[in-house]
């Protein structure tokens, strides 16, 4: 085999993942009132990106879309055997951002091609404003997000224009609308319809131990039109 | 049991397993109750728990006694479950094993209506029940033997069903009533001629109410309602809305009423 760089080859693989993730849509987390949103232009009410882990966990995936389901259920595979084996309130978002970043770094740097993929791992606490966002890039870097985040084709300039509209305290259905509106603004400016969007809350207000929940249609319309 | 397929060629596992329970085997043997030697001391057990059809779905009730040989181990057990938010489950039997059974089994469908996006149908989960107690066989033959009631809303045929099962894993649906548990049969008795279909909520918590105190009187292994310490039965509805614990007060309602008519009579 030819003599290939370090820098070079992990420059070509950053490429790689970059151009496949920048192919797909993009997905926007915030914190509201209640918890947290994520929110996602999918054409498809089937093939989600946004799904449920844990009782106060929620996972959000970008880019190639057998990579993230497959992240995703190693990560309810890894909730649910914790909370077995110790106690519910031990399973927490960090611990799966930390098991994310090494599976992904180590797929990024001895896999022949690495994963095009950034996911989301956001969690509530019970008291208020305690919420939280993991970011986990396809090398396996993360950050620890705060209010909002934007992730996928063209996450740059959705970030910028979360930064300029952004407010802690919207309640959902303002921070429906303005998630949305901030998604039709690239790469083109657009009107999504409401039946694009998929859109799931992790509530702290809900009754029930598990305080994750996925908007309906009606839902996303009514906040839409409010 | 093994939930790996594998494609032909590549060799590798083809599509995800959405079993919890096959996750631990596979994961974690060790976390999950296995084949043991014979207890040489009595363990507990719990005892009488009962299913019953009603005009909008299904309810399950259980008294709260578990019971060590002569003894009263527990006063206050829990033997009535919801298993998810369209399904109950009640146990009877060796209490630990029943207890485990039963988180092994809110496990099992949390995590397929997550992997999968999806819950799965009553009959599904009531087959699932039914392997997970053949597995228990090894078990039940040394005399850890667990029997639940299962019952639930099917959103499909939009109506109220109740299965039961035997330690082997056999399973058989019920058309209007079941019972299990030491004092099971005189339960049964007292359902017999109190239920009919069509019942209402509070008709039917009542007449559930009152199959426990029959049970209590004829079976030494069953806690009545106890006024004194106010320990009463625990029971759990399940409707098209959803499955929910019947609130305290409700269940303190009824019970007045059957022990009132009691002492009247």
């Amino acid at each position: 085999m030819p003599y290939v760089a370090p820098e070079q080859l992990m420059k070509d693989r950053s490429d790689y993942a970059h151009k496949g993730i920048a192919r797909g849509r993009s997905v926007i987390g915030l914190e509201y009132s209640n918890g947290l949103l994520f929110i996602a232009e999918n054409p498809s009410a089937t093939l989600h990106k946004i799904s449920e882990i844990y009782d106060r966990i929620a996972f959000a995936g970008v880019g190639k879309y057998s990579e993230f389901e497959e992240l995703r259920i190693a990560g309810i595979r890894l909730a649910d055997l914790r909370g077995y084996q110790y106690g519910r309130e031990d399973v927490k978002a960090r611990d799966l951002a930390n098991a994310y970043s090494q599976a992904l770094s180590t797929i990024f740097t001895q896999q022949m091609k690495p994963y095009e993929v950034e996911v989301l791992v956001g969690e509530v606490d019970g008291e208020v404003d305690g919420a939280g966002i993991y970011h986990i890039l396809f090398d396996g870097s993360v950050s620890d997000e705060q209010g909002f985040v934007a992730m996928g084709g063209h996450a740059e300039d959705l970030t910028d224009a979360l930064r300029d509209r952004y407010e802690r305290g919207w309640d959902l259905a303002t921070a429906v609308r303005s998630a949305v509106q901030v998604l039709g603004t690239t790469p083109e400016t657009r009107e999504i319809a409401p039946d694009q969007i998929e859109a799931a809350v992790v509530d702290r207000t809900r009754t029930q131990r598990r305080k994750f929940h996925r908007l309906t249609p009606v839902e996303v319309s009514s906040a839409l039109s409010s | 049991m093994s939930d790996r397929i594998e494609l032909p060629l590549a060799g590798t596992p083809f599509g995800a397993s959405p079993s919890f329970l096959d996750l631990v085997r596979r994961e974690h043997p060790e976390a999950i109750p296995g084949p043991g030697q014979d207890a040489p001391f009595p363990v507990p057990h719990g005892t009488t728990v009962l299913g019953l059809k009603f005009a909008d779905g299904i309810l399950m009730a259980g008294d709260r006694r578990a019971t060590a040989g002569n003894l009263i181990a527990d006063a206050k057990m829990r033997k009535v479950f919801a298993a998810d938010d369209f399904s109950a489950i009640a146990i009877a039997g060796t209490a630990g094993q029943a207890v485990e059974l039963v988180k092994l089994f809110q496990l099992e469908l949390e995590h397929y209506e997550k992997i999968t996006g999806d819950r799965l149908s009553l009959e599904g989960k009531a087959n699932r029940l039914a392997q997970m107690i053949r597995s228990n066989l090894p078990m039940a033959l040394q005399g850890f033997v667990v029997v639940p009631l299962f019952g639930g809303y099917d959103e499909r045929k939009d109506e109220g069903r109740i299965f039961y099962y035997d330690a082997t894993g056999g399973r058989w649906e019920e058309d209007d009533y079941q019972t299990t548990g030491s004092g099971g049969q005189p339960a049964k008795n007292s359902l017999k001629k109190r239920w009919r279909p069509g019942l209402s909520a509070g008709e039917a918590l009542r007449v559930a109410v009152e199959a426990l105190v029959d049970a209590a009187e004829d079976d030494a292994a069953t806690g009545g309602p106890d006024t004194t310490r106010r320990i009463w039965p625990i029971a759990v509805r399940v409707t098209a809305s959803g499955a929910s614990e019947v609130p305290e007060d409700e269940v303190v309602a009824a019970v007045d009423a059957v022990l009132q008519e009691r002492g009247a009579s």
